[in-house]
């Protein structure tokens, strides 16, 4: 891999910019891998590029049915923060943020992980007394976090409609200072090459059509691209998890949803920082190129159109301008959808599967992004170890029969 | 936006309708009858198909009865809705409650 640098820019300007290697390969894939990542999105290039750098597992590869970052990695909002509630989702998100902190240097790659903060509005005493009890939670989990008045939250963000007689009237705010946006292509492309440096495979255009299970066991994937056996199999593919896991004969606790984004026209910095409102249902950030980048909620009924619905559009602009009233004249540019793996306690799984051999990493809704490199961090060491780490050990499969549930739908700050 | 048939009162905009979930979901005659696998099934394991899928709806402002809609899940397209009657549609819960209690007396 040559390595990315200031003096490589010059050269490379020099030569107008017409000599830039590939970031990665596009090989063939071989008749056996030491293990297989299928879904080439963010958390299973991260997972890749764990396998590959901590635990020494090189023989592997990454199937995409598509592109590198054409799915939910290039659909989200891209927003990063560690504001849980409970301990065991907060523990995971948070080792994930330490792992952005450093993410650009680790890769040789700008992520431009931005730290610009997140505020959580509060519109309702009880909003508000749940705020300071997370705030609180986060705090004792060394956390940071911070509980803010109207007249701070208005201080920060000038345009924000803090009047008493709003529609949603803001009452405070949490806000993670450490929280903030990072460049979701660039996160996968990222990781693609530096995976890809480390001697993983990355076939695109390859979709897998068939798990191959002998006596309990998981030996190899059917692919458009031939057969193609493995050890291991780890399945990092968000909405589609189902799909899979049905191949494998198994069923999961998870039904798919589209979740909805948009941008709009590029205006002026505006907006320094991300708001995210539970209550009204809202998130909204401005992107370096200077669009508002703003994520609804999901549509109700299961879905995998990449589409979603037009009601679903409207009341997230409601919110947003009713939140930003200098917000109603800004034309929006583009809207896209992704299918998001919804779980009944609204946090994902890391697990091994009662079929050997295979392992399962989804159900993180509509809050993935934030967790890609943590979430890739702990599924390479569940792969590699045949046991999950003790950050992912309570987001098992087999919670759901224990009762142990993690439930964050109400208690994240939003719908993540 | 979903242009969905309630049986009752016709075809009407999706934002009158709240959606129910998977449809044919019988509660298990007697629960304590059950491993917690079993149980953790029903209450949490859905078929998620890609592709046709069985689903409730209530015509929340309208009519505020429950239906049965046939639809695909890739194109969205509605195939048919159906009145809950019959097989599949489940009886009523209180019957359940009494036959389990029958069951452990």
């Amino acid at each position: 891999m040559k390595r990315y640098s200031a003096l490589g820019l010059l050269r490379n300007a020099l030569d107008y910019n017409r000599n830039w290697p590939a970031a990665w390969r596009s090989p063939e894939p071989k008749k056996s891998y030491d293990a297989i990542i299928v879904g080439g999105g963010g958390h299973g290039l991260a997972t890749a590029y764990y396998l590959a750098r901590d635990h020494g597992l090189r023989n592997v590869a990454v199937l995409e049915k598509g592109w590198i970052g054409g799915g939910n990695t290039g659909r989200n909002t891209s927003i990063v923060r560690s504001n849980y509630l409970w301990t065991e989702a907060s523990l995971l998100y948070e080792k994930s943020l330490q792992l952005w902190e450093g993410l650009s240097r680790d890769l040789n790659y700008n992520v431009m992980f931005s730290q610009r903060g997140v505020y959580n509005l509060g519109h309702s005493l009880q909003d508000m007394r749940d705020i300071e009890r997370r705030v609180n939670a986060n705090r004792l989990n060394g956390i940071d976090a911070e509980v803010l008045g109207p007249a701070e939250v208005k201080r920060a963000i000038p345009c924000i409609n803090t009047s008493p007689g709003a529609r949603y009237p803001i009452l405070g705010a949490s806000l993670q200072r450490r929280g903030g946006v990072a460049r979701h292509d660039a996160v996968a492309w990222g990781f693609a090459r530096a995976a890809d440096a480390l001697g993983v495979d990355i076939i695109e255009q390859c979709e897998v059509t068939g798990i191959e299970v002998r006596a309990g066991r998981a030996v190899g994937v059917a692919t458009t691209r031939g057969a193609i056996a493995a050890d291991r199999i780890g399945v990092v593919v968000a909405g589609n998890a189902g799909v899979l896991a049905g191949m494998a004969g198994l069923r999961l606790p998870i039904e798919s949803h589209p979740l909805q984004a948009f941008v709009s026209e590029p205006i002026r910095p505006v907006l320094d920082t991300v708001v995210m409102s539970g209550a009204v249902h809202g998130y909204i950030s401005q992107s370096d190129k200077g669009e508002l980048v703003i994520g609804a909620g999901i549509d109700a009924y299961n879905g995998y159109g990449q589409r979603g619905s037009f009601p679903v559009i409207e009341h997230a602009m409601q919110a947003i301008i009713e939140l930003f009233p200098a917000f109603s004249r800004v034309r929006m540019l583009r809207l896209w959808g992704g299918i998001v793996d919804i779980c009944p306690d609204a946090c994902p799984i890391v697990s091994k599967t009662p079929v050997q051999g295979l392992y399962f990493n989804c159900g993180w809704g509509t809050g993935g992004f934030k967790a890609t490199p943590g979430s890739g961090w702990v599924f390479a060491h569940t792969l590699a170890h045949d046991r999950p780490h003790d950050l992912n050990a309570p987001f098992s499969l087999d919670r759901f029969a224990s009762g142990a549930l993690i439930d964050e739908h109400g208690a994240a700050a939003v719908a993540h | 936006m979903l242009l969905i048939e309630c049986p009752w009162c016709g075809p009407r905009a999706e934002t009158e309708f709240s959606y129910g979930g998977e449809a044919g979901i019988e509660r298990p005659a007697d629960p304590y009858a059950l491993s917690d696998a079993e149980w953790a099934d029903y209450l949490f394991f859905r078929r998620n198909p890609r592709g046709a899928h069985r689903e409730l709806w209530h015509h929340a402002q309208g009519c505020r009865r429950w239906f049965g809609v046939e639809r695909d899940t890739v194109s969205y397209r509605i195939e048919k809705s159906y009145r809950l009657s019959g097989a599949g549609s489940g009886r009523p819960a209180a019957a359940h409650i009494e036959a389990s209690k029958e069951k452990r007396r």
